[in-house]
């Protein structure tokens, strides 16, 4: 935006952040105005701007996760107007504030899933995805014990395939998205990454029915094919995996699993 | 969930087939309802092989309803606390009907059952031929007859296209690009094709081309 | 982060042009330190380099595997060197802690390491081998690392694509199913392994999933959102110093907790962050490493820094970090800036061929845009400085250079600039709004990684026994720059393959006696950890942490960021003093000690980033020659090129805290090399 006599002037907007002290303290949505918001700004250098200004009035400033800002360590996340990582198909690090316009209100509220409860504010607990990975989502390799790398040859479709899907940045945004609160996209993933190698092969049924279950106890949903996750994950990753994870289920429970 | 739905897609098919007979005439519709009870006497009883499909039907129908109310209770413990402002970006009318769109089908499947099998809801007096009972059911001055049963295969259509693809998911039949494209396709035509099927018939009475 | 280093450099006997200067008469720093003993590093053993590894293997104590499970190792950080050693400590059998102050261990920025890792697999039988990538490593660390550690990398580096193959880490592959290798770095080998641009995340994730794995046998346990603030020393019976545990703040709870142990390791990564902007993640902090400094480790050689000259530029007060591009780029965009300061506002489209200064082709003929990073980003700090930066003006001063592609699209077509750079011109057009394909993208020089860091042996144990430090939070083996794709290596080196092996025969002395939680030295760090956190919730200051965080990054990007000299660093001090006292006076920390407060969380960090941008202006001003990553303008050629003294400086810079207020002791460690003769680099 350009005022009259050139110089850039900020964007005016409305947010609407929800605010909760801790895990057990109900929350409610908070009204805050900040100003003079450049369209060059990242979505959380924006917080940044209105934590500054909290901390300067003397309120506790908004807590929300984020670590690398350069789209790939998966800490940040946050539902914008109704969208995981908002309407821009990226992490919300990596969400610029040319996508909003001057006046608008924006909602920003946490992921909501049972199973990532709210630490405060905006930061969700995803230890659950942490656990499910505990259930199966590796190789069994220990170190040292690795043959040499090129006594197996995998064929690159199948490497770039299991590339793609190892690109999940175990963001939640999948989860958040689901109308059924499920994080089949996330195991999914994983599963066909692994799945794809000839490496991952000696573990493929017992993961994916131990990681399905860990799943289930964690309190997620079941999938229902609505195609919301996918559209919310930052890195595409496409709903091939969850088809892949319901063949692998099954080819599992007919080896008895 | 996806194999009871299944069955009752096979089932639907068959069903439409046998409504379609009606544009061959009352013979050929109340002959094929007739061979329908006699079907394979005398190995199977007299309206033996309808009792073992009402008794898949059944089976289906019961584990269909318990996957989907299960399905519905766990989305809603997985997220307790709501949105206040939620956007669907990708999911479609069908999909987001399946839950109410199930519950009116079977509210439907019910009413059917209670029209043409029981006869419990009469609406056009007794008459011994299946032929005469289905076009004295969709007459002009019953007009909200037709309108129920149009409505439910609109129902129906939503509930197949969302159905069908989801479906070849479960089932893992879609682990790439291309085959979700043609569970999608698949979704489509089934819901076209069934439904418009059965839409046929009142339909083909409402306007006289039956009578 | 990591991305090639340009190393087009002819060697010339370093003692040629270097004229012989005496130490004692260039030491800038000597009001500022107390001289120290030397030291040495004890463990490496001597003989044929290429058998000093398998002999310390061989000599290193062995633990009992019923043993084993009773002793205790903490494990701080879960990049690629912690995830790796907690993951091959909890296979081996101890009982592991590991530790993290993200959510979950997988978010460590070794993640965004996007070039690659390097192994001297030979798989290209292009003339690699373990000795050719040891010799690049030192001549690429400007011949100041040490040559023992960095033959042991080059050695265990084959082993680490091994383990990741294994592991069903993706990595490139040819069509025939092998696995792929580019050329990185202008090295004349193609050694590098790469999943795509994301190696890092690949490497850390399958690193990561090994952890997990141990979590599920019980062998790890992992605490998250936990952040070490404290090191335990305690003396056993015989008196001897041992690090015995750490303190730790649940960031969640706020509560101050006690983990002891029979050896605490660090693998929590570099300090970029000193300079407020950098490419490292937001919570990438020194506060592990500097509280064990303050404990008795000696850091060293805090003052290499490595600055990267492709990255998105500033642009506003408002940046909070910054973004690496490949450094790729350079090979097919021009680089240059207006001729008259008039033009710097100016579309650049309208600005004429004539008055464009590509000034880096008009000085380095030879090597035009290919020049070594360092001689990049100085001649774009030059240019700027100059009044002749393009981009936004941020504080007054527009900090941009162009990096322009149209010879390359009208040479080469844009479908074919596109091919090798979409990538990273969609990123570019994501973060700036602007399309590289019709403007000059623009590009400034920021800090992505330190080569120093706590000081190691070996062992990789620090100067306090029982403290181990892997991974970028040592300082061992880059010497005073580190080559593209080296990181990884390095991080993973230790972790897998080195660290595993040392930390046995520290351990075989285990398990040592039962440390009480009222044991005096436990008391004493829990109540200093809890004092410190009071102090900052009380001061009722004025001034935001972040605003002091900001103000300590212009101190130290202007002084000691990419040209240093003795005015300047002398100035940084106390210009770093003033803002110290200041912070502890006026900072203004809300909320409170027992809950999540990313304020508080801060508050310590930057508390710990001021004394150490002390020290590492300390540092640089004692070295007053220029090697690698750290540029003294006191010491260049006519060409204005980097001069380093050997007869001086070939040593490590190993610093010991003393005490708040008073000098650190130096202790200098020689580097000598036996199976590597020194050069001095040229890019004539």
């Amino acid at each position: 935006m350009s005022a009259p006599d050139g110089t850039k002037t900020g964007m005016k907007l409305t947010l609407n952040i929800w605010r909760q002290p801790d895990a057990t303290s109900p929350g409610k949505m908070h009204t805050y105005q900040v100003e003079d918001v450049s369209e060059d700004m990242s979505f959380l250098e924006m917080l940044d701007v209105l934590n500054e200004q909290l901390n300067a009035a003397g309120e506790d400033p908004v807590a929300f996760d984020s670590d690398c800002r350069e789209g790939i360590c998966g800490m940040c996340g946050l539902m914008i107007n109704g969208q995981a990582h908002g309407p821009v198909t990226t992490t919300t690090c990596q969400l610029h504030m040319r996508s909003f316009k001057d006046g608008e209100t924006i909602t920003i509220e946490p992921w909501r899933a049972d199973a990532f409860p709210v630490l405060k504010d905006l930061v969700v607990d995803r230890g659950a995805f942490d656990r499910i990975i505990q259930q199966g989502g590796y190789i069994s390799v220990n170190t040292g014990s690795a043959p040499e790398a090129h006594s197996v040859q995998v064929p690159k479709e199948d490497a770039d395939r299991a590339f793609d899907m190892a690109t999940c940045i175990g963001c939640g945004a999948c989860v958040a998205a689901c109308p059924n609160g499920s994080a089949s996209l996330f195991m999914g993933a994983k599963i066909t990454h692994l799945g794809q190698l000839p490496q991952g092969q000696a573990e493929r049924d017992k993961r994916v029915v131990n990681m399905v279950a860990q799943h289930d106890h964690e309190g997620f949903g079941g999938c229902t094919n609505i195609g919301e996750c996918t559209s919310a994950c930052p890195k595409e990753i496409p709903l091939d995996v969850i088809s892949q994870l319901n063949k692998d289920l099954r080819t599992a429970m007919k080896h008895g699993r | 969930m996806a194999v009871t739905g299944l069955v009752f897609i096979g089932y639907v098919l068959l069903h439409m087939y046998g409504n379609l007979k009606v544009f061959a005439g009352q013979e050929a519709f109340d002959e094929y309802a007739h061979h329908l009870r006699t079907f394979g006497e005398p190995m199977l009883p007299h309206e033996g092989l309808l009792w073992i499909i009402r008794a898949v039907l059944l089976l289906s129908i019961i584990g269909h309803a318990y996957a989907a109310f299960t399905l519905w209770g766990r989305a809603n413990r997985a997220r307790t606390q709501k949105y206040v402002v939620k956007k669907a970006v990708a999911a479609t009318l069908s999909s987001k009907m399946m839950r109410w769109g199930g519950v009116t089908l079977l509210l439907f499947v019910i009413f059917h059952l209670l029209h043409f099998t029981t006869r419990t809801i009469n609406v056009n007096g007794d008459k011994d031929s299946p032929y005469e009972r289905v076009v004295s059911s969709f007459q002009p001055e019953m007009w909200w007859v037709t309108v129920i049963y149009l409505l439910a295969m609109g129902a129906l259509a939503m509930h197949l296209r969302h159905g069908v693809w989801s479906a070849c998911q479960t089932l893992g039949l879609t682990n790439n690009a291309k085959s979700r494209a043609r569970a999608n396709f698949a979704g489509v035509f089934l819901a076209v094709v069934i439904a418009g099927g059965f839409a046929l018939v009142p339909l083909s009475i409402l306007l006289g081309i039956v009578d | 982060m990591t991305d090639s280093h340009s190393e087009f450099s002819s060697d010339v006997d370093s003692h040629a042009d270097a004229p012989t200067i005496d130490p004692d008469l260039i030491d800038d720093a000597i009001d500022y330190y107390t001289p120290g003993e030397p030291i040495v590093d004890a463990k490496a053993p001597t003989g044929p380099i290429d058998q000093r590894w398998s002999t310390r293997k061989f000599e290193a104590r062995l633990v009992n595997p019923s043993n084993r499970r009773k002793l205790d190792v903490i494990i701080v950080g879960t990049g690629l060197a912690g995830a790796s050693a907690a993951a091959t400590l909890g296979e081996a059998g101890y009982n592991v802690k590991s530790f993290c102050y993200q959510d979950s261990p997988r978010r460590a920025h070794s993640i965004a390491a996007q070039g690659g890792i390097n192994a001297a697999k030979n798989y290209k039988e292009d003339g690699d081998s373990v000795h050719r990538l040891f010799y690049d490593t030192v001549k690429g660390g400007d011949y100041r690392s040490r040559e023992s550690n960095v033959y042991r990398l080059a050695e265990v580096s084959t082993n680490i694509i091994d383990q990741c193959v294994a592991q069903g880490v993706p990595f490139a592959r040819e069509y025939g199913g092998l696995l792929d290798n580019r050329s990185f770095g202008g090295v004349q080998v193609s050694r590098t392994f790469y999943a795509r641009g994301q190696t890092g995340q690949q490497l850390l994730i399958g690193a990561y999933q090994a952890l997990e794995r141990q979590v599920a046998a019980g062998t790890v346990t992992t605490y998250t959102r936990h952040e070490m603030l404290e090191v335990i020393v305690a003396e056993d019976e015989a008196g001897q110093s041992r690090a015995r545990g750490i303190i730790v703040r649940d960031m969640v709870t706020g509560e101050i907790e006690t983990h002891l142990a029979d050896v605490v390791v660090l693998a929590s990564g570099g300090y970029g962050n000193v300079f407020y902007l950098s490419t490292n993640a937001m919570g990438c902090n020194v506060t592990a490493a500097w509280r064990a400094h303050r404990k008795g480790a000696y850091m060293a050689n805090p003052c290499y820094t490595q600055i990267h000259p492709t990255c998105i530029p500033v642009s506003g007060p408002h940046q909070s970090k910054l973004t690496l591009m490949s450094e790729s780029l350079r090979n097919d965009g021009r680089i240059w800036v207006p001729k008259n300061k008039a033009d710097c506002a100016k579309d650049p489209r309208e600005i004429p061929e004539e008055d464009r200064d590509y000034y880096l082709e008009r000085i380095y003929p030879s090597f035009g845009n290919l020049v070594p990073r360092d001689i990049a980003s100085r001649a774009a700090k030059y240019q700027c400085d100059d009044g002749r930066g393009v981009g936004p003006e941020v504080e007054g001063v527009r900090r941009g250079v162009y990096l322009d592609f149209a010879d390359a699209i009208g040479r080469l077509g844009r479908d074919a600039v596109e091919e090798k750079y979409g990538n990273l011109f969609d990123m570019y057009a994501r973060i700036t709004g602007e399309d590289p394909y019709e403007t000059p993208m623009r590009i400034y020089p920021a800090v992505h990684y330190v080569m120093g860091g706590l000081w190691v042996d070996y062992d990789l144990q620090s100067s306090i026994p029982g403290l181990f430090v892997t991974g970028e939070a040592n300082f061992s083996d880059h010497g005073a720059n580190r080559l593209g794709a080296s990181a990884l290596m390095q991080g993973l080196a230790d972790g897998y393959f080195v660290l595993p092996h040392t930390i046995r025969d520290y351990l075989a002395d285990g398990p040592f006696e039962k440390l009480e939680e009222s044991h005096p030295a436990v008391v004493e760090a829990k109540a200093a950890v809890e004092e410190r956190i009071n102090h900052f919730l009380t001061v009722g200051g004025t001034r935001s942490v972040d605003s002091y965080h900001r103000e300590l990054g212009h101190i130290m990007w202007e002084y000691c960021g990419m040209e240093r000299t003795e005015d300047g660093l002398k100035k940084a001090i106390d210009l770093i003093r003033t803002l110290k006292d200041d912070f502890y006076r006026n900072v203004k920390v809300l909320g409170t000690a027992d809950s999540l407060n990313q304020s508080l969380e801060k508050a310590g960090r930057v508390a710990d980033f001021i004394e150490l941008g002390e020290l590492m202006c300390i540092d640089a001003l004692n070295r007053r020659e220029s090697c690698g990553g750290h540029f003294r303008a006191e010491s260049q050629t006519e060409d204005g090129e980097a001069l380093r003294h050997d007869d001086a400086f070939a040593y490590v810079a190993a610093w010991e805290f003393v005490a708040d207020g008073e000098k650190p002791i130096l202790h200098k460690e020689d580097l000598t090399y036996t199976a590597i003769e020194m050069k001095q680099r040229s890019y004539k």
